[in-house]
């Protein structure tokens, strides 16, 4: 059976449960928390992952400040990250899009769209 | 005047004669094979022609028009499952819609639920209290008002997108909030999209929390985030169902808890007083 190391990066705890809560319905799902920017790339410095969710608006490192030094970073730069944010706004989306997100999710999320999202840009299928 | 025919003559004109008559009856006998040919013909085409029209009423050709037939009605059969089947795809992938659709209530719900009963921390709940309303309902603004039972006021413990010190009193059974105290129904305005609040504190949602029948506070919503502000889905109101019951509960016990932790710490400090450890 395949693996699948996932990396939420989540400042507030209800939405970090709801997204580990979901992503775990996915075989195989390894959930890795983080509270923040910093938190997220030190367990980026001690594992490889699959995929990263991300939210945009945290304390100490948001999430495309997180986001631009993923991409620059040879061990994580093409591991696909999917952007939250409480914010509709086009401009944070078009700002972690030109930053190298692969997909974006506006808050409140919807835990099947979450998982489709991560089903597509996996590759896994239901 | 004609001269009389020699012998010669006569026997030359008797060969042409018997010439032509021998000819005569070549094709007279020509004539007669041919008639036998074509009745032969005849005969045959007739037997053929029999054996059609015994084929139309028996085999082969009969059975294969039966086998065609079978075919033709298996084929329809056949068809008519194709269709039963495509129909309980249909059928099978709008109920996986709906299964997933709730899946993603019942995650919200259980989340909410958990995080609430999570801690006995007063201030703690509250914050997990508005982190729902923001995350999981999506609203940017919103105020708890908890109910002073002695004034019979409700006032705001916490806000997001406004002030809680702005927010004004409210009496039991004044305007929409003070009337979900007073009767405990939840207010929905259903023209989310339309809605014009006539002033800052007009509610687009409150919610009562209430433990039984006891209401202890209200939970007033007053805008909804941009990407929410179309329309109140299902999993919306069994949030607010949900957190009526459960936000209150959580609320009250950590606020009992609060309360007992300090006569307890006041206790521990007149024993200690008492049997001389607080010297």
């Amino acid at each position: 059976m395949a693996e699948y190391n996932f990396l939420v990066v989540e400042d507030s705890p209800t939405m970090r449960q709801l997204i580990t809560f979901s992503l775990k319905r996915i075989r195989g799902a390894k959930i890795f928390e983080a509270g923040n920017g910093v938190e997220a790339l030190k367990k980026l410095s001690e594992n490889k992952f699959n995929l990263i969710v991300a939210d945009i608006n945290m304390p100490l490192m948001d999430g495309l400040k997180l986001l631009s030094i993923v991409r620059k970073d040879p061990n994580h730069s093409t591991v696909p990250v999917i952007i939250v944010t409480t914010e509709g706004a086009d401009a944070d989306k078009e700002k972690g899009m030109k930053l190298g997100a692969n997909a974006y999710l506006p808050k409140p999320i919807q835990t099947n769209e979450l998982l489709k999202t991560v089903r597509e840009l996996l590759k896994i299928e239901d | 005047m004609d001269k009389p025919e020699s012998g010669a003559d006569l026997f030359k004109k008797t060969r042409e004669f018997l010439e032509i008559f021998r000819k005569g009856e070549e094709f007279t006998q020509d004539l007669l094979k041919e008639n036998e040919r074509l009745r032969f013909k005849i005969v045959q085409l007739e037997e053929e022609i029999k054996a059609v029209k015994k084929g139309v009423d028996g085999s082969p050709v009969g059975e294969l028009q039966e086998a065609l037939k079978r075919a033709q009605e298996e084929k329809q059969a056949l068809v008519d499952r194709f269709k039963e089947v495509e129909a309980e795809n249909k059928d099978f992938a709008s109920k996986y819609v709906e299964v997933e659709e709730e899946n993603n209530n019942l995650a919200n719900l259980y989340v909410a639920s958990y995080q609430l009963h999570s801690t006995l921390d007063f201030t703690e709940v509250l914050r997990i209290l508005q982190e729902i309303v923001i995350n999981l309902v999506g609203s940017d603004r919103f105020a708890i008002l908890l109910l002073d039972e002695v004034t019979n006021e409700l006032t705001a413990v916490a806000a997001e997108g406004m002030d809680e010190k702005r927010i004004k009193k409210v009496k039991v059974g004044e305007g929409v909030i003070g009337d979900v105290a007073k009767t405990g129904e939840s207010y929905f305005e259903h023209d989310v999209e339309g809605f014009k609040p006539a002033h800052e504190l007009e509610p687009l949602v409150c919610i009562p929390l209430k433990i039984k029948d006891r209401i202890i506070g209200v939970l007033a919503i007053f805008s909804l985030l941009e990407q929410k502000s179309k329309k109140l889905n299902r999993v919306d109101y069994e949030l607010f169902s949900m957190l009526a019951g459960h936000a209150a509960t959580a609320l009250f016990s950590s606020k009992l808890y609060s309360v007992s932790e300090r006569k307890l710490t006041t206790i521990q400090g007149f024993i200690d007083l008492l049997s001389g450890k607080g010297k």
